[in-house]
This record gives structure tokens, C-alpha cells and sequence, in this order.
């Protein structure tokens, strides 16, 4: 059945009530029963929750074949506690059937490719999927198709029981001996652990892992004791080098600099853009750099920013203890700056990956978002975004905040040179649709501005402040004559992985692509 | 043109391609791996090929390792490669002529 982006959705998907995407808005008003967990009763007063061992750990709840595990993914590509558990479970414990639950994957986890190719894990629900795991699902060798969801996509799935977590394990730079734990104070800091907070508040059983610990209470906590059922000191939990940059650096690139001054000028030319307005950008190099251009128009009209969100980077930061940005609340910290910044500078707030960009909750601050900036992989005519799949259809990105964000957003920037190498970034067709057109109103590229037909108050706003812009398929039509029309990917039917939207619904499936030959 | 010696043109940057050709056995044997190969392989084989046919070579071996070269650097690569194969890539090329 084909959905409202146009991609055609197998049937057999469409069961249990899944339904195909219909446009943003369409669940607006339904009512949720939320599902909720079954956890043990610790009524005796304990001491400690320590156990020596994530096998003891993984025993004492009861961890079995068959079970979802759910990690979080603060410690980025510096994690250690995926592969710790997962080995712990298969190669200790000896389970099998299972299914990871996490909010991203990345290349810090490739040993669990082997895993899945052993059989021993069946299920992979995720936002990001890349490196080996990307590879070995795209190859079709995940028993089940892998479940790709936006971060405001997941709380929703957990609260709605299309995901119950049997054990979630809290990565913690900090815990004390009950679990209350923290994401600044230890050795692998990470700052903010706003994505796990809808885990330990929905999974039967909640481990924490920590690699530093300290006096009770350890407080505010952002996973707190009362969820937790047992805490395992390691070693190290990550590789702190990995886990923060030294610090997102503003790009010097020219090209990046052209394209951010752009953004910067469409933003300022919308009635949006008025004191107290709300701002959140990505960290690529273009959209970090927007940061730079947009203080120069604040400061020529006058004007402050009423609050950011988003995952946290060190030049909003800087813009917050300016005093230009009122307050800052942070779901993910992305270098040292921003860690070291969450709960010590005044107004710099953590929050839950719900509280963020669930659609299904009763407000969440995507909703209140007057300007997104975001990168794209691809762009099509339809302004469909791609943030998934590689030109050759291989999983190695992540829809992450992308598609919440576009969606909540009074006006959504996509940045993005049109070319990229021999690729082709604005395109007839995405390889698949991660964020739906219908949720992205301007795209700017370093060959030209375009605006989303559908959004004709913002090409008024264009006109009248004198910014050039073009149809999108023009910009299609130039980058296809730099870099030649290129040849359609070739798919067999079996389908890798399922795209949900942020909603609920199908958004799109993702294809085994067929082996290339050039015969 | 004959190609007579191992010869090689381009590097393994992106954006870029590294041609390599040695003397063939009476007909052209193409090795193409590319980073864009599923979307541009089919296009690339042609550039390259048409380039040989241009040049007049009948006999070669000749690899490519594409990572996402434009179809102007590809065609580059492969005369460069070509000339310096027979020791003509260092005065005389026939600009506008055979190297377009």
C-alpha cells in the first residue's frame, strides 16, 4: 500500500494495527493506553543494590532467551556497556533470541554484527544503525527486520508497549550504591542522560552500570534509585576520548560559511524571528556554523534567543553564558563544553527524550520550536529527506531527532551542499524517506535557495526581504548535470529494516539490495 | 595508442580515481571498483571505455579504483595514465586533439 511520501509498504507490515504514514498531524487527538512494566517489589531495606558481576546482574533479573534488552547512547562511540552486556548475556549466560532495544547504534558497536549472524540476536530496534551492524542487516542476516525510529519515535513506542524492555541497562558516569545516577562527576562523563530516563521508567528491570562510585545520594539524579534494581562497578564504562570532542569546532570551510550565512539571513527574514524566539541546530558543519551568523542578526536587531534545545554542543554554550540564549535544555551533550556546562551553568537544563520530541505526549518542546536547522544525506523534489541509507542502500545513519524536530518546528532548514562527491544530494527520489516532506519548508544548498510550495508565507518572506530562490527542481536538474543522472538501485523484496514514523506509522521499508554486478 | 609500460595516474582521494594500465593481450580488460559503483558503475565503465576508443587503444589492462570522480577527472586520469604509459604524457600532448 502506498503511503502519503508515495513509498510502497508490503502488506504483511501492515498487521496489528500498524498503519501506513498519512501525513504529519494524523494521530492528533487519539487517545494512548499507555503499557506498564511489571517490577519487583523492594519493600526490605537494602543497604546496597551492588552486585559483583553483570552475570549476576543479568541472573538476579531474571534475564532469559528471548528477552529486550535497552541501552542508551550518551557514551556515543566511546560506549563499552552494549558489547559488556551483550557478551555477558550470550557468551556467560548463554542466551540467544534476543533483541537489542537502543536509542542508537554506532561503529563502537561491531562485535554485536557478529552476534546477529550467529543467531543470537534476532532484533535490532533502533535510531541509528551503522558500521558492521548497518552492513549485516542490510545483507538481510537479522532474523527480523530491524525497527528505525526517531528519538520522540521511541518514548512513544515504550509508552505505548510496541516495545516492553525486559532489562534496560543506565550507562552512568555516576551512581551511588542504590542507583541513583548521573551523567557528570566521574571519569566517562557525558553530561545529560535524557535518553534514558523513559527506559528505566518502563522496563521491568533496570541495571546500572558505572565506572564510578559515589557517596549516596547522588543527586539531582537523572536516573533515579527508586527504578533501579541492581548497580555493577566495571572497569570503564567508555572511552571519554570517544564519548565528547574536545570541543564542536565552528567550520572555517567557505562553502560551509556561504551556506550558514544563508540560514542565517531566511531565518531572520520570518516573522519567527523575534525576541525569545526558539532555536535548535545540528552540529554539522553548516548548521553549527549558523549559530555564528544568526548572533550577528540578533545583535543587529536587538534581539535574544528565549531557548535551544537539542543535542548540546559548546557554541550554544558560549551564546548561553553571553546571556544571548535564556535558557538551554539538553538531551544529549555532543563535546566537553556542553558536558561540563549541564547543571553548572545557571539555565542549562536536562530533559527526557520524551519531554524533547515524543508526538505522543501532551507537549513536548519540539512542538514549541520556532527554527530547526538539519542536515541531509538526500533531498528530494518532494523535500522527503534521506539520513539513512547510503547511496548504495546500506544502513549508516540515523533519523535521531531529525524527523521530531522537522515535524514541530514553524519552519525547518535543511542544509546541505548539492553535491557531495559524485553524489547527488538534491535528487528525484531519496533512497529512503526519513523525514517526510510535508514537515521541511526551506532548503539551502551552495548552489541556491528553495522553498517547499506548500509554505507560500515563507517565499513571501523571501521576496520581501530580497533573498533569491529557486525551485527545487532546478537544483535536482544542476546537480544531475555536474555529476551525471545516476542509475537506480536495484532491491530484492526481502525488507532489512522498517522506518517508522515519528507517529507510529510506516513510513518506509528498507530493501536487501541486490549484489552489484556491471554485466 | 600502445600502451607499452605499467603506468600509473590519480590517487585514492576523494572525489578522485587511480587509473592504472599495463599492456594488454589484444583486447581491453577492464577492472572497475568504485565508491558510487550501485548508482555510477555502468556510467563509469562508458567514460572509460569511450576515453580508450578516443585515445585509439585496442590493448590494455586497466584498473580503476573510483572514489566518486567527476566524469572530467576520470577521463583525465585515464589519458594521463595512457600518455605516460608510452612516454608521451611530458611535451606534445595534442590538447583540443585526442585529450579532450
Amino acid at each position: 500500500m502506498k503511503n502519503y511520501v508515495g513509498r510502497d509498504i508490503p502488506d504483511e507490515l501492515l498487521v496489528n494495527g500498524k498503519e501506513v504514514y498519512q501525513g504529519k498531524n494524523y494521530m492528533d487527538g487519539k487517545y494512548l493506553k499507555k503499557a506498564s512494566p511489571c517490577t519487583r517489589r523492594y519493600e526490605k531495606p537494602q543497604e546496597s543494590k551492588l552486585v559483583e558481576t553483570l552475570a549476576d546482574a543479568l541472573r538476579q533479573c531474571g534475564a532469559k532467551s528471548g528477552m529486550t534488552f535497552s541501552f542508551h547512547h550518551h557514551l556515543r562511540d566511546g560506549d563499552f556497556v552494549v558489547n559488556m552486556v551483550m557478551k555477558a548475556a550470550i557468551e556467560e549466560l548463554g542466551l540467544d533470541n534476543l533483541t537489542i532495544a537502543a536509542t542508537s547504534l554506532g561503529a563502537a558497536h561491531d562485535p554485536v554484527a557478529e552476534y546477529i549472524e550467529q543467531g543470537k540476536v534476532v532484533g535490532i530496534q533502533t535510531s541509528g544503525i551503522r558500521g558492521r551492524i548497518g552492513e549485516v542487516v542490510s545483507a538481510g542476516k537479522l532474523k527480523t527486520p530491524a525497527i528505525v525510529r526517531s528519538h520522540g519515535g521511541r518514548p512513544r513506542a515504550i509508552e505505548a508497549g510496541e516495545v516492553h524492555i525486559d532489562i534496560a541497562f543506565v550507562a552512568a558516569p555516576t551512581s551511588d550504591c542504590v542507583g541513583n545516577c548521573r551523567g557528570i562527576g566521574g571519569k566517562s562523563n557525558c553530561g545529560s542522560m535524557g535518553y534514558a530516563m523513559t527506559d528505566a521508567k518502563y522496563a521491568d528491570h533496570v541495571v546500572v552500570v558505572t565506572d564510578c562510585l559515589v557517596d549516596f545520594p547522588n543527586m539531582p539524579a537523572s536516573v533515579e534509585a527508586i527504578d533501579v534494581d541492581a548497580v555493577v562497578v566495571v572497569d570503564s564504562i567508555g572511552n571519554p576520548k570517544k564519548i565528547a570532542s574536545a570541543a564542536a569546532r565552528i567550520s572555517q570551510n567557505p562553502r560551509d560559511l556561504m551556506m550558514a550565512e544563508n540560514v542565517a539571513k531566511v531565518i531572520a527574514s520570518t516573522p519567527y524571528f523575534k525576541d525569545g524566539f526558539s532555536f535548535q541546530t545540528g552540529v554539522g558543519g553548516p548548521s553549527l556554523a549558523a549559530n555564528l551568523f544568526l548572533e550577528k542578526y540578533m545583535d543587529e536587531r536587538g534581539i535574544k534567543m528565549g531557548w535551544a534545545i537539542g543535542g548540546i554542543c559548546g557554541p550554544m554554550v558560549e551564546l548561553l553564558k553571553k546571556g544571548k540564549v535564556g535558557k538551554v535544555i539538553d538531551v544529549q551533550d555532543f563535546d566537553l563544553d556542553a558536558v561540563n556546562s549541564i547543571h553548572q551553568t545557571p539555565n542549562h537544563f536536562e530533559m527526557s527524550a520524551s519531554q524533547y520530541a515524543n508526538p505522543a505526549n501532551k507537549g513536548a518542546f519540539v512542538n514549541k520550536l520556532d527554527f530547526v536547522v538539519l542536515a541531509a544525506l538526500e533531498i528530494d523534489t518532494g523535500f522527503n529527506v534521506n539520513v539513512l541509507t547510503g547511496s548504495d542502500g546500506v544502513l549508516r545513519g540515523a533519523p535521531g531527532g531529525h524527523p521530531d524536530t522537522a515535524a514541530g518546528s514553524k519552519c525547518c532548514i535543511i542544509v546541505t551542499p548539492l553535491i557531495r562527491g559524485r553524489m547527488a544530494t538534491v535528487c528525484e527520489h531519496v533512497v529512503t524517506v526519513t523525514t517526510p516532506g510535508d514537515c521541511v519548508d526551506v532548503l539551502v544548498t551552495d548552489y541556491g535557495i528553495a522553498v517547499n510550495p506548500n509554505r507560500p508565507d515563507l517565499i513571501e518572506c523571501l521576496d520581501n526581504a530580497g533573498i533569491p530562490h529557486v525551485s527545487i527542481e532546478s537544483l535536482k536538474e544542476k546537480a544531475y548535470s555536474l555529476v551525471g543522472r545516476p542509475d537506480d538501485l536495484q532491491w530484492e523484496d526481502k525488507v532489512v529494516a522498517v522506518l517508522e514514523a515519528r507517529d507510529g506509522t510506516i513510513l518506509d521499508a528498507v530493501r536487501k539490495i541486490k549484489p552489484f554486478t556491471l554485466e | 595508442m600502445v600502451v607499452q609500460k605499467p603506468a600509473i595516474a590519480g590517487t585514492v582521494e576523494s572525489s578522485d580515481a587511480l587509473v592504472s594500465v599495463e599492456p594488454g593481450d589484444g583486447k581491453i580488460e577492464l577492472t572497475l571498483t568504485s565508491s558510487v559503483m550501485n548508482q555510477y558503475g555502468r556510467q563509469i565503465r562508458e567514460t572509460v571505455l569511450d576515453t580508450l576508443n578516443r585515445l585509439d587503444v585496442k590493448s590494455v589492462k586497466i584498473n580503476v579504483v573510483d572514489k566518486g570522480a567527476l566524469d572530467c577527472t576520470l577521463k583525465a586520469r585515464v589519458e594521463c595514465a595512457v600518455f605516460r604509459s608510452c612516454d608521451a604524457s611530458e611535451k606534445n600532448i595534442p590538447w583540443g586533439g585526442a585529450v579532450q
